[in-house]
């Protein structure tokens, strides 16, 4: 229940902030991934703010034994740069400066309530499933 | 400096929630394996995974109350070509295990091989594709 709760709560900040810094208007991404043509970089302070934050808590709390609500940390194990690391993040960054959706942005505006966010996810959550098929990922 | 401040604030807000998130559960905030296992993985870790998917809605339907202009932008894009990107983006993330969330910032904020490699490759890609629409002027 309190870990239930304590996501929920930051899923609620996660998508205020997406908000706020503007990854919700797919316009501003793809301005942002024009490098070549009309680049505006101010998205750029997005990824500076998050890691401000996240960088020193999570260096502070390596000293931890456990989190605060878990007996155990869950820190992702997989190590080396696979072939699926590289191809999928390529076919990822396709699909982000095709459309300007990344996946939270992308949940956060189902709530325009307009076609293209939901069949953004729709498309997406296939994705992962055609994904868990391939031989290689 | 205007146009930076909202970036940078959102930023502040985005990286405050994931780091709340890896104090508190321990995980890492994750927006692609979170989606991922919530729809097609057996039901343990259904109910957090649900409740941080459900605090994402509300908070775009509290964003929407704040100011409707947080969720108006949206592209000159058929239907199809945004469908294909969600497929690309799903097919990709779950590939590489993680998205602009989970390797972008908490991944990079660790200082992980695997994510810095992840989030160069794909920026990469994403300005090459924005150049390339731009240059040849399709989808």
């Amino acid at each position: 229940m309190r870990l239930a709760l304590s996501a929920f709560l930051v899923g609620l900040i996660f998508a205020l902030g997406l908000g706020v810094s503007g990854m919700t208007d797919p316009r501003k991404v793809i301005g942002f991934l024009d490098v070549f043509g009309a680049w505006d970089p101010s998205l750029l302070m997005v990824m500076i703010g998050a890691l401000a934050v996240y960088v020193p808590v999570y260096h502070f709390t390596r000293a931890w034994r456990t989190p605060v609500l878990e007996s155990q940390w869950h820190k992702p194990e997989a190590t080396g740069i696979t072939r699926g690391l590289v191809v999928g993040s390529l076919l990822f960054g396709i699909g982000w400066g095709l459309a300007g959706y990344c996946p939270g942005p992308a949940v956060v505006s189902l709530m325009k309530f307009t076609g293209q966010p939901l069949a953004f996810v729709l498309a997406m959550l296939l994705g992962f499933f055609v994904a868990r098929r391939l031989p290689w990922s | 400096m205007e146009p930076l401040i909202r970036p940078l604030l959102g930023g502040l807000m985005i990286g405050f929630a994931a780091a709340l998130f890896w104090i508190l559960n321990g995980r890492v905030a994750g927006v692609s394996g979170i989606l991922d296992k919530l729809t097609w993985d057996r039901p343990e870790g259904r109910g957090w995974r649900a409740s941080f998917v459900g605090g994402l809605l509300v908070g775009g339907l509290l964003l929407r109350l704040f100011d409707p202009a947080f969720l108006e932008g949206h592209l000159q894009k058929t239907i199809w070509v945004v469908a294909l990107a969600g497929l690309l983006v799903g097919v990709g993330t779950a590939m590489a295990r993680g998205c602009t969330s989970g390797h972008g910032i908490c991944g990079v904020g660790r200082l992980s091989k695997r994510s810095l490699v992840a989030t160069m490759v794909f920026i990469a890609a994403g300005v090459l594709t924005v150049a390339l629409i731009s240059r040849v002027g399709v989808l």
